[in-house]
């Protein structure tokens, strides 16, 4: 039955036609009001039952996700502090062996010197002898008036000139005797210097393993944060994935671009050894070459990388014993050098068929060719780039053993945060349902409201009378 | 890491197993130098050269002259397959030049023109060659002048290839009856068309990028 037809249920007037058909769907809406109240509730409670399950169970995913990253994340950490405690301890142990090997030696050395610094010092405290007894009664007798008799006085006079003479010759001999004392002093000083600087050099020794002491002092301060499982530990850990994860997408990036100028360099001569009509699906041969000698250099970079135990990507090339790893390198860098020297040779290639296709290029436009000046500067640069392009490319194993490693920790972390907030929109969604369960129900009477109004009247009514008929019953 | 590698490689070579369709393009251009066209032909030989410039290793080009009473064999200029390298390319697309040049240089005016022929002989040739984009360029009034006994109103076979029609020029007549031109190349495009091919017309040789390009 159509609209139109609904309104002509009195023909001629639409308006009580359509006043009539409200009253009885109200009517029937009043009837229906119980279960259709029922119906919408319980929606509405299942909507809300079933987002708030879904909810818990997201959180109770993201809690495991989150303790999975930290015990990850603690693991990799205590991994990580123990390997720079390791490598600390070998640095004591390199200094150790190096300086404090040659301790016995600087021992003897010191001894050595001390002994000639002692015996030059012995050699320099000894006074020269001191006058003889007799001289001193020489002195007094020289001393004596003669009283004008003159055999006196030249006896007087002699002995005062051999006092005066003896005086003379102990001032020498005692001058002497110092310069010799000088002399001796003067002969310690390079003793003293050498062993002022052998103190020296221990000293700066034993200030370096202090230093080294102390770094491994707060090493193991952090790895005891982290043994403990601590939350401080946990949020340094995290700060420093972050911080790796952005450092290295840069420098991956970089990375991206350079092995893109080098494929660049080395795709156009590619065609004239691999052909330049093939295809590989959509892709032309030649390029796919390109990119594959790229690939391989990468490759060899990064076992190179491993084999000299920089990274730890393939722990089977870190575990090899040290013969077959330095097999590995010479393999690997003879790979590199001859792929380097490939390219090289490619880029010297490139260069000249560019300019074969310029030179037609020219021809075909009816241009007159002009010579570049000085055309060997881009065919040497060219050259160069092509040879020192896969030797970069090798430390790009560095970079992505930060990414691969730090990946973990930001996918996980994302993934906990993710899951809170799909846990909390289907919260939010379950609570919505409910509290739009109850709108929809006041609507509902809303729509209803004339019949639910006489109901109550008709209700309050009886119950009226009821309590006037109970005060009448009652004495 | 190893699945890094390992998948892409996989799926590169799968998808490069799939797929056995012919990147390679194949060009054949009939020029006609009859009556006042020969005129043009130096537009021809900057087209010929344009698209020397564009066509890459393994693609095929052919040039032929459809100025004769009835087209054979010995109406085709030059037409070769250029090979894989880029460098002995660049070798074939200058002798390439060089035959064009002189064509243009020593060629005379003829009384006939034969589009049909050239279209049917081009189509035949394109085909063997296994081309993946197959292209027949007419530089022509389009209007056929054959001699007399010749059939040339038989269906042409062009499946999969793009007829181009190049600088369609104005005849005398056309000038008189504009409707004589465009039913000229209505009538070639509904034979074209029946025939499986493509047709387009350029008359902007400002645009000589849209002859391959579509």
């Amino acid at each position: 039955m159509s609209m139109a037809q609904l309104l002509n249920i009195f023909p001629g007037s639409p308006i009580i036609s359509a006043v009539i058909l409200f009253i009885v769907a109200v009517f029937l809406l009043y009837l229906a009001r119980n279960p259709t109240h029922k119906a919408i509730k319980s929606i509405a409670r299942v909507m809300h039952s079933g987002m708030r399950i879904m909810s818990r169970s997201l959180l109770m995913a993201e809690r495991k996700l989150v303790e999975r990253n930290r015990e990850v994340l603690l693991t990799a950490g205590a991994e990580s502090v123990e390997r720079l405690i390791e490598r600390e301890f070998h640095r004591v142990d390199a200094v150790v062996r190096r300086d404090l090997s040659g301790y016995p030696a600087i021992q003897r050395a010191l001894a050595e010197q001390i002994a000639k610094i002692d015996e030059d010092y012995q050699e320099s405290t000894e006074l020269p002898l001191p006058p003889p007894d007799w001289v001193k009664a020489v002195e007094t007798l020289a001393t004596l008036p003669s009283k004008g008799d003159s055999w006196v006085a030249n006896i007087l006079g002699e002995v005062h000139k051999t006092a005066v003479s003896q005086y003379k010759n102990g001032m020498e001999e005692y001058r002497k005797a110092v310069a010799v004392r000088h002399g001796l002093l003067e002969k310690m000083m390079p003793y003293w210097r050498k062993l002022s600087l052998t103190l020296d050099d221990v000293s700066k020794t034993i200030a370096g393993l202090f230093e080294r002491a102390r770094i491994i002092d707060n090493r193991m301060k952090d790895y005891e944060e982290i043994r403990n499982k601590t939350d401080k530990a946990v949020r340094m850990l995290i700060s420093s994935s972050m911080t790796q994860f952005f450092i290295s997408a840069l420098v991956l990036l970089i990375a991206i671009g350079g092995a893109v100028i080098n494929f660049n360099l080395i795709a156009l001569p590619m065609s004239e050894m691999v052909g330049g009509g093939s295809y590989i699906g959509p892709y032309k041969t030649s390029d796919i070459a390109a990119l594959v000698i790229i690939l391989v250099e990468v490759a060899m970079g990064l076992y190179l990388m491993e084999s000299l135990r920089i990274t730890n990507l393939f722990p089977i090339i870190g575990h090899m014993d040290d013969k077959m790893r330095h097999r590995m390198i010479v393999v690997t860098f003879s790979i590199l050098f001859i792929l380097a020297s490939v390219e090289a040779a490619l880029a010297f290639m490139r260069d000249q068929i560019a300019a074969d296709i310029q030179a037609l290029r020219q021809s075909l436009a009816e241009v007159k060719e002009f010579q570049p000046v000085n055309s060997w500067i881009p065919t040497v640069g060219q050259m160069v780039m092509g040879f020192i392009f896969p030797f970069a490319l090798t430390f790009v194993a560095i970079p992505l053993e930060s990414f691969v490693s730090s990946f973990r920790t930001v996918i996980g972390v994302l993934g906990a945060v993710f899951l809170r907030w799909l846990a909390f929109i289907l919260r939010l969604i379950g609570n919505v349902a409910l509290h739009l369960g109850d709108f929809l129900v006041n609507i509902y009477d809303l729509l209803v409201f004339p019949p639910l109004w006489i109901a109550s009247m008709i209700k309050g009514r009886e119950r009226n009378s009821k309590v006037l008929l109970e005060e009448e019953v009652s004495p | 890491m190893r699945k890094l590698f390992f998948f892409p490689l996989v799926a590169l070579l799968t998808a490069g197993c799939a797929d056995t369709t012919s990147h390679t393009r194949g060009v054949y251009m009939l020029l006609d130098s009859s009556g006042t066209y020969t005129k043009e032909l130096e537009r021809a030989s900057a087209i010929i050269n344009y698209l020397l410039g564009t066509l890459q290793p393994g693609d095929t080009f052919g040039v032929a002259r459809i100025d004769s009473g009835s087209f054979s064999e010995k109406d085709i200029l030059v037409k070769m397959t250029f090979d894989n390298r880029p460098s002995v390319t660049n070798q074939q697309k200058r002798l390439f030049k060089q035959k064009i040049d002189e064509f243009v240089s020593n060629t005379k005016g003829s009384a006939f023109t034969d589009i049909t022929g050239g279209i049917l002989q081009a189509g035949e040739y394109l085909t063997e060659t296994g081309a993946g984009q197959k292209y027949i360029i007419v530089f022509s009034d389009l209007k056929e002048e054959i001699k007399k006994g010749h059939v040339r109103n038989i269906p042409l076979e062009l499946s999969g290839c793009e007829v181009v029609a190049l600088n369609v020029t104005k005849l005398r007549s056309d000038n008189v009856d504009p409707r004589q031109y465009f039913d000229r190349v209505e009538r070639w495009k509904e034979r074209v068309e029946s025939g499986g091919g493509k047709w387009r017309v350029i008359n902007d040789l400002n645009r000589l990028d849209a002859i391959l390009g579509g």
